[in-house]
């Protein structure tokens, strides 16, 4: 572990609390705060806009057919629920291996996994020709003799999003709760004492309580943790039980997992950079957290690099024609600019990241959050959309083009996902308050993990 | 004109009056039909006081009490250029909704080509004329009859001098009966004839070789070697049905007939050209050279052409088994040495025999020309149209809207109000086939008796009344007068038996025209073959036929057969030409010919002769209703009376703007995966001597599914396809299923059940078209049945996956699990698409898909199901043969043999033993259900190969099948 401190400057116990729950509570908007709301509330009009648009005319207002019956929703779907991942996988994984570095990160970007994971959830939903009818998906006993059908594994899928959900959602609540008590006792009015005193659980920082949440967290930890392989796994399933070449291919579990936490890492920079400059919080999120997660990144890519480069072996190495067809296909069909602009994204320019100084430029490492985002993004697309345009038989060949309405839903639901994160940075403290304390503890203490 | 007005019922002994109909069904809300029904007894009433007659027609097959939700089928006989094809009209409670070929007709064998099928949606089109107008003004429906009352007794006066008639091709003998009738009352009465896809140059070929015009009738089914000089006699022309299974007969490998064998020469791809062991594509003026080169080679000379050398050779070598078919795009002169060539090879009176002309030894342009220059000299004041729409379909350089606009009085009598009747005075809607009473003569002259099956849901009247207005008042309505003509006026019981015997079989029996004894002059008979720089080519289009069909969504969304464009027509160049020109597809062309110019887009075709431009005519309609209006562009402006099929352009050049066109396959070459296999028939012979070896399954985990009844299945025999689409639209009929639309298509969402891949092999220049139909597979391993998460596709118990439509929720996993992409799906409420046809035109037995949903084919899952209540309350099993899907059903060549794998004697299970037997995508282990019989191609050794394609991989050889590559089921 790198020495440098993971608290910069001069922080006490007390001014750590103020600094972090006066962002909630005192301190005034940055115009840049009010801006972004707006603009990303405009958004997710549009993305509920769209919404009621597709219920009422169907998903025929989408670019998809036959053959490319999934486009965009899967996509994005799977983009999203990637995304979720590194929340998951900081708070859990990280807390198991007792990475301190994670405290000042952890609270937003299990923040960011559920905002992403839910609407992730949303897609499938979407997706669906009838979705009035896409709880017929969960096994409830009815009078209908109706039962999924367990061999897809989009039943799976179901159990695999909604468990995640429910588990992120708990476990970070379960972390919130001495925080919601700091916010309690700090209100500034009756109403939101009492609003945070009602979702504190009568928490009085007791010994006893410090105990059982101690406890409490770890295990959820430990619960949380398998489920940030299983459900991209799960998800991956969607495509690999599939026979299309492109969709059919044991090495999806690993790569779709890798390439989650590849794209969640590159969110959490995303939401960091700006957040620690404009509320001031660089003591907090140094430097080396961000050297941490780019590392993650580098990490991770190079698996997803790996999976790339397995695909091709593997097609070649099978002298299965279909599947070379399809490999071709991706290097010089009609979507062979996004094959190539993935491998740019994802493979060439994240390189940059073996640098020490490139890890250490905010604005270098934010442009690279951004670019492997896209580059994630395309990845899906790839997968979804390009295999199915060209598989089997030539006569049904076919191309995917997105209409108006795929493009407004998928900004929208960028849209929409910034502005959940908007508010909840001044609802609930983004910075796990308590953490810090702790961590200034140890500091003090000489006990530096 | 009450005795013209009549309400037509379902047969006494059916006792379902019309009264009792919604009183006494009260779970039947009052749909539209019984609102028509009723409005027309109501109408009835009104005006005469009294219910018009009950008229009887009689079913043909199934003669006992009408059983509700059982359908009920009549035989009558759609018209088309004058020729009669037998149907059998499948009745629902009074509604047609489905036509099916009639087996007892000649012209039909139990098949229909795909306008037969689209006519259930041309009856019931909304856009159909449906009032009585004059200029555009509704009118009391009394109102022409007392216009009509003056002018009659003044005609009279005249003789009829001034009363001029166009009709189309007809072959009604009770038409012509009462044209005479006409004629007497009116002696200088004339009456023309215009049909824009006529038959002048064969019967002007026919008066120079014979001396008199006649009509050859051809038996392939007696020839083995076959040369087709632009004649596409298997996908068009009266007879086309019969023509093509009596060809294709001979190719149906199963049974291992001597196959026979088929040069073509054409300038524009056909289906009989794809069907061809030998195909040249060549320019008008080469295809005349061609034939003038065969003529000589066959006179001893020799010929440096290798193709056509070979053809002679063959010819010579089958004396007597052979025959040289003219398409009707030849000059007369052409024709007239084709006939000579049959008679030198002993064609004449074996493969090839004559008849009088079906429709009358008329000659439609001059006809028309005649008539254009009476009415501009003043000479017509009234004039009646029967049917028709000439001023869309003139000849560009017969001024007919101008000289019809100096008529006083003119009538059009039509289904539509189109671009004729904005011109006429008069508008009087027709009534469709399926509404009135008539008669008509098949290609070959067997008469059949159009029987009405349901009441003129639009009013209007027939031919045979509006020319009744015009005669001195006969007893009885059109039915009388139709059984007067094959009956005479006997009322005797005997009579009345043979007149049931005659509306239940659809044909008159031994009514076949007879053979004349024509001799071949002699005579230096030379077609024209001076070269153009661009030469026009005009044809009918696949779908729209002369245009006729322009409103009807079905046929504009079949996928024409080689180009696969819907709702479009195009011109259609070589990939030379293209180049020549500097266009690709999309780009437009100005095509100037006479003093007509014409903006069309150009796609490009590949086995298209260079330097010809084929026009399809029918499209560019502006007054066709909702669905056809705009569409396409209207190639007639630029086809000159004296040259109707092949015309110089007189300029063509690419001008700016480009279009969109929909297409329903995007990729055309196999890509080494070869989904049609072909085989020579050398191999083929070798193959069925060998013994056979089932090639052992690939290996599943899964555990193999368990049939205790009926195993259903369907081979599709490539050797016998022609890619005529008409499974694929008796399929939409059958199945209701939805057109899409234009936009939609070009978003790939197009929703036929069963589509016809077409593919190519070879040089884009000469390539080889192959056609495939493909319907859902129903695997036995079924990907799509793995993948769905609710269960909505499912095996059942007789082998056939079958969706369950209100399970669905529309994930579309299936549709990307399916190797062979034949899922649709609804991604918009298609069925509540403007233009779709009503309720009433849809098939009782099958669902209405709403939009979320998938669909597929289940081998016509309502079909099975009804053979099986059937049967089940026999106590007996299903024979072979029982049940018929709808595709099966229409193929007119027989190719898709369906039925029950459990008994190995089944037509199916014996098809599936056939050496040629084999899987789609075998290697996936999806083990389909429906399996194909490899193409079976007969080329003659001394032609040289084509040669195969060259850079970008297009095209290339596929090998033929190997033994024990078979499917499994």
């Amino acid at each position: 572990m790198a020495s440098t401190p993971l608290i910069r400057g001069r922080w006490g116990y007390a001014s750590i609390t103020d600094k972090i729950a006066d962002i909630v509570l005192r301190r005034p908007t940055h115009w840049i705060w009010g801006v972004g709301l707006l603009v990303t509330l405009l958004m997710s009009v549009f993305f509920f806009g769209a919404m009621g648009y597709l219920f009422t005319r169907g998903v025929g207002i989408w670019g998809v057919n036959i053959p490319v019956a999934w486009g965009f929703a899967i996509g994005n779907f799977v983009w999203w629920i990637g995304i979720g991942h590194a929340g998951t996988f900081i708070s859990a994984f990280l807390l198991l291996l007792r990475q301190k570095w994670r405290n000042s990160i952890n609270r937003f970007a299990e923040a960011m996994t559920l905002f992403a994971a839910g609407i992730a959830g949303i897609w499938p939903i979407l997706h669906v020709g009838r979705p009035w009818f896409a709880y017929w998906l969960v096994p409830y006993p009815n009078v209908m003799n109706y039962w999924p059908q367990w061999r897809s594994p989009l039943v799976w899928d179901f159990f695999a999003i909604s468990t995640y959900l429910i588990v992120s959602l708990v476990f970070w609540y379960v972390g919130l709760v001495p925080d919601l008590a700091t916010l309690r006792d700090r209100a500034t009015s009756k109403t939101k004492a009492m609003v945070y005193g009602f979702f504190a659980l009568g928490w009085r920082g007791e010994a006893r309580h410090w105990a059982r949440y101690e406890i409490a967290y770890l295990l959820l930890g430990g619960l949380a943790a398998p489920l940030v392989v299983s459900v991209h796994s799960i998800v991956s399933l969607d495509f690999a039980v599939g026979n299309t070449p492109g969709y059919h291919s044991t090495i999806f579990p690993p790569y779709f997992v890798a390439g989650a936490l590849y794209s969640g890492f590159a969110m959490v920079l995303t939401l960091a950079i700006p957040m620690r400059h404009f509320f001031g919080l660089e003591d907090f999120i140094t430097k080396r957290h961000l050297d941490n997660a780019a590392k993650i990144m580098l990490a991770t890519g190079l698996i997803v690099a790996y999976g790339y480069c397995m695909e091709v072996f593997t097609a070649f190495y099978s002298n299965d024609e279909y599947e070379i067809g399809m490999t071709m296909n991706r290097f010089f069909g009609p979507y062979a600019f996004v094959y190539w602009g993935v491998i740019t994204c994802n493979v060439v320019i994240p390189q940059l990241l073996w640098f020490r100084f490139a890890r250490y430029n905010v604005w270098i490492l934010f442009a690279l959050s951004l670019v492997i985002q896209l580059g994630m993004w395309s990845e899906r697309f790839m997968i979804v959309v390009t295999s199915l345009s060209r598989d089997f038989l030539p006569s049904s060949w076919g191309l995917f083009v997105p209409s108006i309405w795929d493009v407004t839903m998928l900004i929208g639901s960028i849209g929409f996902f910034f502005f959940l994160f908007l508010c909840f940075i001044r609802v609930l403290p983004a910075i796990t308050i308590f953490e810090m304390r702790e961590l200034k503890h140890e500091e003090l203490e000489g006990r530096q993990p | 004109m009450s005795e013209l007005r009549r309400t037509f019922e379902e047969m006494p002994q059916q006792a379902v009056p019309l009264e009792r109909d919604a009183a006494g069904q009260p779970f039947i809300r009052v749909t539209r039909r019984e609102f028509l029904k009723l409005s027309a007894a109501a109408a009835a009433l009104a005006t005469a006081g009294c219910r018009g007659p009950v008229e009887e027609i009689v079913p043909y097959v199934n003669p006992r009490l009408v059983a509700p939700g059982l359908p009920q089928f009549f035989a009558s006989a759609m018209t088309l250029g004058g020729c009669a094809t037998g149907v059998l009209v499948e009745s629902n409670m009074g509604r047609p909704t489905k036509i099916e070929g009639n087996p007892s007709h000649p012209a039909s064998l139990g098949s229909t080509s795909v306008f037969e099928q689209a006519a259930i949606l041309e009856l019931w089109d909304p856009d159909r004329a449906s009032a009585l107008a004059m200029r555009g003004q509704p009118q009391a429906s009394d109102a022409l009859q007392t216009a009509l009352l003056g002018r009659m007794q003044r005609l009279e006066q005249r003789h009829g001098e001034g009363l001029r008639i166009l009709m189309r091709y007809e072959s009604s003998p009770t038409l012509a009966a009462q044209l005479q009738a006409l004629a007497q009352r009116f002696p200088a009465m004339r009456v023309h004839s215009w049909e824009p896809l006529h038959r002048d140059h064969s019967l002007q070929g026919a008066r120079l070789a014979f001396g008199r015009a006649v009509e050859p009738l051809y038996r392939f089914g007696d020839a083995d070697v076959v040369v087709a000089f632009g004649a596409d006699f298997v996908g068009e022309g009266p007879g086309h049905l019969r023509y093509a299974r009596e060809f294709m007969d001979r190719r149906r490998y199963r049974e291992n007939p001597p196959v026979n064998r088929l040069y073509a020469f054409e300038p524009t791809p056909t289906l009989t050209g794809a069907i061809a062991d030998h195909r040249d594509a060549r320019s008008p003026a080469e295809v005349a050279q061609a034939l003038a080169q065969l003529a000589g080679a066959l006179g001893g000379g020799k010929v440096d052409d290798p193709m056509v050398a070979a053809a002679a050779r063959d010819l010579q070598a089958h004396r007597g088994r052979c025959v040289v078919v003219p398409g009707e795009a030849l000059a007369p002169e052409a024709h007239a040495l084709v006939h000579r060539m049959n008679a030198q090879l002993g064609a004449a009176g074996t493969v090839v025999q004559y008849i009088a002309p079906i429709c009358g030894d008329v000659d439609c342009t001059r006809s028309l020309q005649e008539l254009v220059a009476d009415m501009a000299a003043g000479r017509v004041d009234t004039l009646l149209i029967l049917g028709g729409n000439p001023v869309y379909d003139a000849p560009g350089d017969i001024a007919f809207r101008d000289a019809l606009a100096r008529v006083p009085f003119s009538v059009h009598h039509a289904l539509r109000m189109d671009e004729t009747s904005a011109t006429t005075t008069w508008h009087v809607p027709l009534t469709h086939f399926l509404e009135h009473w008539s008669d008509a003569r098949a290609f070959d002259g067997t008469a059949s008796v159009v029987q009405p099956v349901v009441a003129p849901l639009h009013g209007g009247f027939s031919h045979h009344e509006m020319l009744a207005m015009l005669l001195a008042p006969v007893a009885g309505g059109p039915r009388d007068w139709v059984r007067a003509q094959w009956l005479g006026n006997a009322g005797d019981a005997q009579a009345g038996e043979r007149w049931r015997a005659l509306l239940r079989d659809g044909i008159v029996a031994d009514s076949a025209a007879q053979p004349v004894q024509v001799a071949a002059r002699n005579g230096d008979f030379t077609p024209p073959t001076a070269a153009q720089p661009w030469t026009l080519v005009f044809r009918p289009d696949q779908s729209m036929h002369d245009g006729e069909f322009a409103n009807n969504a079905w046929l504009q969304e079949i996928p024409r057969t080689h180009s696969k464009l819907v709702w479009d027509n195009a011109a259609y160049v070589s990939p030379a030409s293209a180049q020549k020109l500097g266009v690709k597809s999309g780009d437009r062309i100005e095509v100037a010919s006479g003093d007509a110019r014409v903006v069309a887009p150009v796609w490009i075709l590949p086995g298209q002769a260079d330097d010809t431009i084929t026009l399809p005519l029918g499209y560019g309609r502006a007054r066709v209703g909702r669905v056809g209006n705009g569409v396409g562009f209207d190639a007639y402006p630029l086809r000159p009376a004296p040259m109707a099929w092949a015309a110089p352009a007189r300029s063509v050049r690419r001008i700016e703007g480009e279009h969109t066109f929909a297409t329903t396959q995007n990729h055309a070459e196999m890509e080494e995966r070869d989904p049609v296999r072909r085989i020579n028939v050398p191999e083929a012979r070798e193959l069925h001597q060998k013994p056979i070896e089932n090639a052992p399954e690939p290996e599943t985990l899964y555990p193999g599914w368990t049939y205790p009844g009926y195993r259903w299945a369907m081979v599709v025999d490539l050797a016998t396809c022609i890619g005529c689409n008409a499974c694929t639209i008796a399929c939409q009929a059958e199945n209701n299923i939805p057109t899409v639309g234009k936009e939609e298509v070009r978003h790939g969402r197009e929703m036929h059940w069963i589509r016809v891949d077409r593919y190519y092999e070879g040089s884009q220049e000469r390539p080889r078209t192959h056609f495939q139909p493909v319907p859902c597979m129903q695997c036995e391993n079924a990907p799509c049945e793995l993948v769905c998460p609710v269960g909505a596709t499912v095996h059942d118990s007789e082998g056939i996956n079958v969706q369950v439509y209100n399970r669905c929720v529309g994930t579309r996993f299936c549709s990307n699990n399916c190797p062979y992409k034949v899922r649709r799906f609804n991604f918009l409420h298609y069925t509540k698409r403007d233009g779709e046809p009503p309720l009433d035109a849809r098939n009782p037995q099958v669902t209405l898909r709403m939009r979320g949903i998938m669909e597929k084919c289940n081998y016509c899952l309502q079909r099975i199901t009804r053979a099986r209540l059937e049967t089940e309350r026999e106590g007996r099993r299903i024979r072979d043969g029982e049940v018929v899907t709808a595709c099966q059903a229409v193929c007119p060549t027989a190719a898709i043999t369906f039925g029950d794998l459990s008994d190995p004697e089944s037509a199916v299970s014996k098809a599936k033993r056939s050496p040629l037997d084999y899987a789609l995508l075998r290697e996936l282990n999806t083990r389909p259900r429906t399996t194909y019989h490899a193409k079976v191609l007969n080329p003659n050794p001394d032609v040289p190969a084509p040669p195969a394609g060259e850079g970008k991989g297009e095209g290339h050889m596929v090998p033929p099948t190997t033994p024990g590559e078979r499917g499994g089921g």
